[in-house]
């Protein structure tokens, strides 16, 4: 079956980005597949590749990563959410003329369609957020 | 499920989408970010409705002024809707009576539903997307 | 349709709506604070048992053993995995997660 996921909340702060996680590595250990995770609302600071926990934690961001560069998982940050919260990528850095970008390997930024676009192409749409 | 899903003229899929807000207005940015897939939604031809349950009522509200908080007043977007064709907004009687609220004290026209409707209605989405 | 709480019922009403808004034959899965509602003893509970005849709980175990309450989960409700809540989303037509 194919899943896509929304995730609404950034790291650290709330269990729903690892809820998210947690749910996709088990669809796709079944066999199942991920067209996609959309991150909305504060969930797209979960791309932030200065993201820098404790050693003894877990890693977040980049498990995201991982999870993207060995599964080929399409993992979507929306623009519009992102550019409030200073997410950007390095077109968005020289479109808006800021000195930085700061998006994770694995994830791109794009529109709110692909949202809409996730909730018609797969068979199943899963929320976490707050 | 994909048996009953319907095609467009097109070919494209339909599906019934259900944008479900549950949040008061301000507080968080729910209600405002959750308006934004709505209007984006309009653009891909689906089968959408918006239904306001629990404080998601308060979004609706007449006599918005958001001048004292220097935020955005999003009200006349519920109003814009419609030229969407985004015509189909649910409120469900049992949040809004809860709240001392009846249909004059909202900005735009609503379809009042009971909640064993509303949850019928959601029952027979194929995609509900939650704030 | 498979319901999905994540909130506390002793904080939040996410569980009321739910309760209210689940048709007969619905499933509820209990994930992070909403684990608490399916613990003996809590308000939570009582509403869950009230609503056993027409719905069908689960909650996720990890959750439980992550807040210390896997030993006093209430009779009638399933406990799943990750892999089972796979598994109840796969199985269920739509979902619906009470934010």
């Amino acid at each position: 079956m194919k899943f896509a996921i929304l995730v609404n909340e950034g790291p650290y702060t709330h269990q729903a980005s690892d809820s998210a996680y947690q749910f996709a590595k088990a669809a796709l250990a079944k066999g199942h597949e991920l067209f996609r995770v959309f991150f909305y609302h504060d969930g797209v600071n979960n791309a932030s590749r200065l993201t820098v926990p404790p050693q003894d934690d877990r890693h977040i961001v980049n498990r995201w990563s991982a999870l993207a560069q060995e599964h080929g998982i399409d993992l979507v940050v929306c623009i519009a959410a992102a550019q409030r919260r200073g997410m950007l990528d390095e077109n968005e850095m020289k479109r808006q003329g800021k000195d930085a970008n700061n998006i994770a390997p694995g994830f791109r930024i794009s529109g709110l369609g692909q949202l809409v676009e996730a909730g018609i192409q797969a068979d199943r749409l899963v929320t976490f957020g707050d | 499920m994909s048996d009953e899903i319907e095609m467009e003229e097109g070919g494209g899929v339909v599906k019934k989408f259900m944008f479900l807000n549950r949040k008061a207005p301000y507080g968080t940015i729910y209600a405002l970010e959750g308006l934004e897939v709505v209007l984006i939604s309009a653009a891909f031809e689906q089968d959408v409705c918006m239904a306001f349950v629990d404080d998601g009522v308060y979004q609706l509200m007449k006599d918005v002024d958001t001048s004292g908080i220097e935020m955005k007043n999003f009200s006349k977007t519920y109003r814009a809707l419609e030229g969407y064709d985004i015509e189909k907004l649910y409120v469900e009687r049992e949040s809004m009576e809860l709240r001392g609220l009846t249909e004059d004290d909202f900005i735009v026209d609503v379809t009042v539903l009971s909640s064993a409707e509303l949850a019928a209605l959601m029952a027979e989405q194929d995609v509900v997307i939650s704030h | 349709m498979l319901h999905i709480v994540n909130k506390s019922p002793t904080e939040r009403n996410s569980l009321d709506s739910c309760l209210r808004l689940a048709t007969d034959g619905s499933a509820v899965l209990l994930i992070e604070d909403a684990v608490y509602a399916a613990t003996r003893g809590n308000p939570g509970s009582t509403k869950l048992q009230a609503a056993m005849g027409r719905l069908k709980f689960y909650a996720l175990e990890p959750d439980l053993k992550a807040r210390g309450v896997a030993a006093r989960v209430m009779d009638g409700v399933t406990l799943v995995d990750y892999g089972g809540f796979v598994d109840l989303v796969a199985e269920h037509r739509n979902c619906q997660s009470w934010l």
